[in-house]
């Protein structure tokens, strides 16, 4: 059976020319980039060319981009970078109740290290207000991170609107952007925002690679400690095959942007359209219109989402829930309560986000695929009786 | 390839897909209702009772593979017992009926012990009443 890979913002699968770009960096060219001989030579020339693409596609400079090993670590980087580099003018930071774990849990970690946090509420459509922003920034404030798209709803929040306040304000402004670079347009400029995390593998790049754009001026702590590398902002030596992979995939992301994310709306579209045809008591959670041009995320009343993933699995199909029973902490998804959807709702959804080597075919698989289930799941809840 | 739904082994896997005694009993003598939707889990367990053996078993469940699996096999094992063999069926015998759960999956098969219990408290309420009219 062909499996049907629906779970692109969990992670893509690398291009195989970001591979073959970066092979000859585990065997011939395997140089330390700190090293002066011309294996170190041409191992530092890859990392600092990678360095440069990346720039390029945000619009940043490339002195203003530090590579970390992944998102998770250029989240924590801003946060904790700027935190503990600006206590001296305030101790309180503005994020939003729908952030990434990498962000949210970096902010409980500072509330218990005697910083204030914000959480700035969504709307139902998962969406903040810039002027919940505005209100709640006090001389104490010091950083807000708004991320840029939501990684389970798809929701594009108004970054640039909050960026300008931020900048008006004299606070630092950080965007998770994780989601969205190299799969909608992001200018570092026209965000108006100081820190940007960017993760390789969510754009077929390799896992253990990302970045943080830092606009310069910006002040923050060290995030490792060691050597030189990275102008000693993250020390330790680079990982080199997967910088040039994360360069690799932002070039090819570059070339297809506009294209591609055309392709994924048009796919996007026909699945939330089918599946409201073909399912009653269903549900598109995030916006309808500002959303990531590969995300669908629907609640099907009555049913759980582990089981519906695992049928869907069964079927090749590969999927997301937001659902307690598929996570570690049996709570569900922090992010659909915050859209104010009931537990049962949240633990009834299923995320497909669309990707690279998806097809109409796929897609109609799907809609072929689950009414069925969802009938099936349906016969053997006790919850669709009580509704009657 | 490893996934975290290899979590399963093969015997919850087919009560999951195939799951036995899915339904309501239409004239039950007992029944269960226990979880709450928002917690994500909730089973419903039908018994039919003659002469103090229960003869037929049904379920409802909304919850994951596991919760679906631990309904399925607590319905089979009940089926010929008395009430007093039954009211001994403790979630680890579901659990090692089924091969084993993963670890964050037990307390679905606690809420099937559970439902059950409830199944046989309702039965023995309705012949205490009974007796009493």
């Amino acid at each position: 059976m062909r499996r049907i890979y629906l779970d692109h913002a969990a992670t893509t699968p690398t291009h195989p020319e970001v591979v073959k770009a970066m092979l000859p960096f585990f065997t011939d060219a395997f140089g330390n980039p700190s090293s002066i001989h011309s294996y170190g030579q041409e191992a530092k020339g890859a990392v600092e060319e990678a360095r440069t693409k990346v720039a390029e596609l945000i619009g940043a400079r490339s002195e203003e981009i530090v590579f970390t090993s992944g998102g998770t670590e250029a989240d924590n980087y801003a946060l904790k970078g700027v935190a503990y580099a600006n206590e001296h003018k305030g101790n309180h930071i503005i994020t939003t109740s729908i952030e990434h774990n990498a962000v949210m849990e970096v902010c409980k970690f500072l509330e218990r290290r005697e910083f204030g946090i914000t959480y700035l509420p969504v709307d139902k459509y998962g969406l903040v207000d810039p002027d919940d922003a505005r209100k709640a920034i006090t001389d104490k404030t010091i950083l807000i991170s708004v991320m840029h798209a939501n990684n389970e709803v798809g929701t594009i929040e108004p970054v640039e609107e909050i960026g300008r306040i931020a900048r008006e304000a004299g606070v630092y402004f950080h965007t998770d952007a994780v989601q969205t670079v190299g799969h909608i347009p992001v200018n570092v400029a026209e965000l108006k925002v100081d820190l940007l995390s960017i993760s390789a593998h969510k754009l077929y790049g390799p896992k253990g690679a990302g970045a943080l754009y830092i606009r310069k001026g910006t002040r923050l702590v060290s995030f490792m400690h060691g050597g030189a590398q990275e102008k000693r902002r993250r020390a330790g030596t680079e990982n080199v095959p997967a910088v040039v992979g994360l360069g690799k995939a932002v070039e090819l992301a570059g070339q297809e942007i506009g294209k591609e994310a055309e392709r994924l709306a048009y796919l996007r579209d026909k699945l939330i359209k089918g599946l409201g045809e073909k399912i009653d008591h269903i549900r598109l959670n995030g916006h309808p219109r500002k959303r990531l041009p590969n995300n669908v995320n629907v609640s099907v009343d009555f049913v759980e989402g582990e089981s519906l993933l695992l049928n869907l699995d069964l079927e090749g199909i590969c999927a997301s829930t937001g659902s307690a029973c598929s996570s570690a902490s049996l709570e569900p998804s922090h992010v659909l309560l915050a859209l104010g959807l009931p537990a049962e709702q949240a633990h009834g959804s299923l995320r497909f986000t669309l990707g690279r080597e998806n097809t109409e075919a796929d897609v109609e698989r799907v809609l072929g695929v689950l009414p069925g289930i969802v009938a099936r799941l349906r016969a053997m809840s006790p919850l669709l009786k009580t509704r009657k | 390839m490893s996934d975290p739904w290899s979590l399963y082994n093969d015997k919850v896997m087919e009560h999951f897909k195939n799951p036995r005694n899915v339904g309501e009993i239409e004239d039950p003598d007992g029944v269960g209702h226990v979880g709450n939707p928002v917690c994500g889990d909730v089973m419903e367990l039908y018994i039919k009772v003659n002469d103090g053996i229960i003869v037929d078993a049904k379920f409802k469940t909304f919850g994951c593979a596991a919760a679906i699996a631990t309904s399925s096999m607590v319905t089979e094992m009940v089926k010929g017992k008395s009430i007093e063999e039954a009211l001994k069926i403790s979630n680890k015998a579901v659990v090692e009926a089924l091969d084993g759960l993963p670890p964050a999956k037990v307390h679905c098969s606690v809420m099937a012990e559970e439902a059950l219990k409830a199944a046989i408290e309702d039965y023995l309420e309705h012949q205490k009443l009974k007796r009493q009219i």
